[in-house]
């Protein structure tokens, strides 16, 4: 229910932290319930280690199985993924050294609400297996309220890469 | 319990995968001829990108484990072989990399043992403290020019060694001999004497295997003049600008030369006309685009004079729709006093596995080392056969079971780290595949409880008295290196002789 109230709200384009003004009778039920409910989102974003504000983040690790966290607002998200056990690597720790914590926003909705990437975080990028249009380096995305309900989907290597082109016979 | 062995300490995305898959129901032991483990983290990456060795906490992390066992200085072949690894254990991953070098095969590479001209490899050895290159005649005092020959990352690597600013190494873990040529803390000489390199390479800058990252440290942290000695070095086909247009990494390296080219000419016109505002007179890093090596010129005493170049045009139909260069009858010569040969890595075969001499890399599939045939057959010695990497009765040869292969040594040496990782999933997602049939061979040749592993192996290696390196004594060392490095305030102080390292760990040596 409080799902369905917040997308809802969302999709009519009232932020999370709910400036609420006018809103369809059909809604206002719903705002009521999420006025009871203290949810995460309603409260002003506070330091990291408070329960601060958080957005859904869903991850689809490389079997393809989809998390879906809480991911704190201000955090990167390869942060995000390892604060929620999730399987991606990041070799250099975030210093633009490698390109492991490599994500493909399914959506480019959302990619093109990520500011720019900056020149050396392409750099990176460029030597990433399964380049697409919209890559980015998962140490780079700082997650903010515009991310609520994006997905990411971390590459999957073992499908599909072969050197040359060769193919495994079958066993 | 599965019982995985893997030859050579470097690969963790294997080790790690391993243990996320098995829980508590796999054991993975871990060879490493030398003492120190990590591999090229260690000897091969620049001292001055200390961040992309941050992936050795990772493997720290795990190394302490139960499940982990670290055994170093244990040369597969000299202490154990192949074979006695593979009775001992469920299955056995070789991951040994490449530890030879390709040759140019021109006259006068070879001069007296490494005189003047070396391997990339061997000099990044030098500087990284390798314990096998310790003792290599390099005498940068004597050395004005330097020829490179190849323009990926590893040789930006040696070009920024030989001309960066020294101060910039001084807090980093080059090792101490490294430096002392580089500053002239040397007992014998003034420092290095190296004003210029160049960077000879056999195609055009579109060509090029390095990339931006790096070129673009090198031309603008390192106090270097970029250089050309011919204009039309910098030219480029239309197939070239096609290619720039379609992939920004071609772009962007194209881009950095050709800006610090000119950056580099406007700056001698400034100066030609008596323009007193620029910097001192900088190094010189020269961009020796459509330059195939030849000859390498030798004085009379054998000493190294020079690298005679023919120049090349490219042609972009090539085998496979790659570019060739083609030459042109047109020679130069680079005048130098040192040669390095940037131009790819080599396996060495081990005895008792296949490997295919013309790939330098051991025949696999997916990771599953196939079995010798005569196109094939790996002898102690340098391969000399001309393997075909091909069945010997037509179509594939079978896998030999429970011998896998990851990295290097599996799709030949290329890439980066990342490009690791991606292919350890592959060998690992093979091993899985097998595990059940490796556990019932082990359980038929062993009984119930499996072959040993790390335990039967660890006492043999004592009953043959090999000194074993095992993670708490390589922390001994660790610890011995951080603590010297803090003394002089540098992140680490290398010891790079193994007997030091031994006696350091704690063993008794004569």
């Amino acid at each position: 229910m409080l799902r369905i109230c917040t997308d809802f709200l969302r999709a009519r384009g009232f932020t999370a932290s709910g400036s609420s003004i006018g809103f369809t009778t059909a809604a206002s039920l719903c705002w009521t319930a999420w006025l009871h409910t203290s949810i995460p989102n309603y409260h002003k974003p506070s330091s990291l280690t408070d329960g601060s504000e958080t957005v859904d983040i869903t991850y689809i690790d490389k079997e393809g199985k989809e998390h879906t966290v809480a991911a704190p607002l201000g955090k990167n998200l390869l942060e995000v993924a390892h604060d929620n056990e999730i399987d991606l690597e990041g070799a250099c720790e975030g210093s633009l050294a490698c390109s492991t914590c490599h994500l493909i926003f399914e959506s480019e909705d959302y990619y093109k609400k990520l500011p720019e990437a900056t020149e050396d975080e392409l750099d990176m990028l460029d030597l990433a297996f399964g380049l697409t249009d919209t890559s980015r380096l998962g140490c780079q995305v700082i997650v903010t309220k515009e991310l609520d309900g994006a997905r990411v989907r971390i590459p999957a290597a073992s499908r599909n890469f072969y050197v040359d082109g060769h193919k495994p016979k079958p066993h | 319990m599965p019982h995985v062995l893997l030859q050579s300490s470097f690969p963790l995305t294997p080790r790690m995968q391993l243990l996320k898959r098995y829980g508590d129901g796999v054991h993975v032991s871990i060879l490493d001829r030398l003492p120190t483990p990590f591999g090229l983290v260690r000897s091969g990456v620049a001292p001055d990108h200390q961040d992309t060795k941050n992936v050795i906490n990772q493997f720290s992390s795990i190394a302490g484990d139960a499940r982990v066992s670290f055994l170093g200085n244990v040369l597969v072949g000299r202490d154990v072989d192949v074979n006695e690894l593979r009775a001992l254990h469920h299955a056995v991953v070789l991951a040994y990399g490449a530890e030879s070098d390709r040759r140019l095969d021109i006259p006068g590479e070879d001069g007296s043992p490494g005189a003047g001209v070396f391997s990339a490899r061997e000099f990044v050895w030098w500087y990284n403290g390798h314990p096998d290159a310790r003792h290599l005649p390099i005498d940068l005092s004597k050395v004005r020019s330097v020829a490179i020959c190849g323009i990926g990352n590893v040789a930006l690597d040696c070009a920024r060694a030989l001309l960066a600013p020294p101060l910039r190494f001084v807090p980093t873990d080059l090792a101490a001999h490294a430096l002392a040529q580089l500053t002239g803390d040397h007992q014998t000489g003034g420092g290095s004497a190296v004003r210029e390199v160049h960077l000879v390479a056999r195609r055009g800058p579109v060509q090029a295997a390095c990339t931006p990252k790096e070129l673009k440290e090198l031309l603008t942290d390192c106090g270097v003049s970029a250089r050309t000695a011919t204009p039309d070095q910098l030219t480029v086909s239309e197939a070239d600008s096609a290619e720039m247009k379609a992939t920004r990494l071609k772009r962007r390296v194209f881009e950095l030369v050709s800006k610090a080219v000119g950056e580099a000419s406007a700056a001698d016109a400034a100066t030609a006309a008596g323009d007193r505002s620029s910097p001192q007179r900088r190094r010189d890093l020269f961009f020796q685009f459509y330059r195939n090596p030849v000859e390498v010129l030798r004085g009379p005493g054998g000493a190294v004079t020079g690298l005679r170049v023919e120049r090349t045009a490219v042609r972009p139909d090539g085998p496979g729709g790659t570019s060739v260069a083609v030459g042109s009858g047109v020679f130069d010569t680079i005048p130098c006093d040192m040669v390095l040969k940037s131009i790819g890595y080599k396996s060495l075969p081990v005895q008792g596995v296949a490997f295919d001499c013309r790939r330098g890399v051991i025949p696999n599939v997916a990771g599953r080392v196939l079995q010798q045939t005569n196109a094939t057959a790996s002898s102690a010695a340098s391969g000399s056969t001309s393997g075909s990497g091909g069945g010997g009765k037509g179509g594939v040869p079978a896998a030999d079971v429970g011998l896998y292969v990851v990295g290097w040594l599996k799709r030949g040496p290329t890439g980066i780290i990342g490009t690791n990782l991606v292919d350890a999933e592959e060998t690992v997602d093979s091993l899985a595949g097998d595990a059940e049939a490796l556990l019932r061979a082990g359980e038929m040749s062993h009984g119930s409880a499996g072959p040993p592993g790390a335990a039967g192996l660890e006492a043999l290696l004592r009953q043959r008295g090999v000194r074993v390196v095992g993670w708490r004594r390589w922390r001994l060392l660790d610890e011995h290196e951080l603590a010297a490095g803090r003394a002089a305030g540098r992140v680490r102080e290398k010891v790079t002789e193994v007997r030091e390292m031994l006696r350091i760990c704690g063993f008794a040596v004569e």
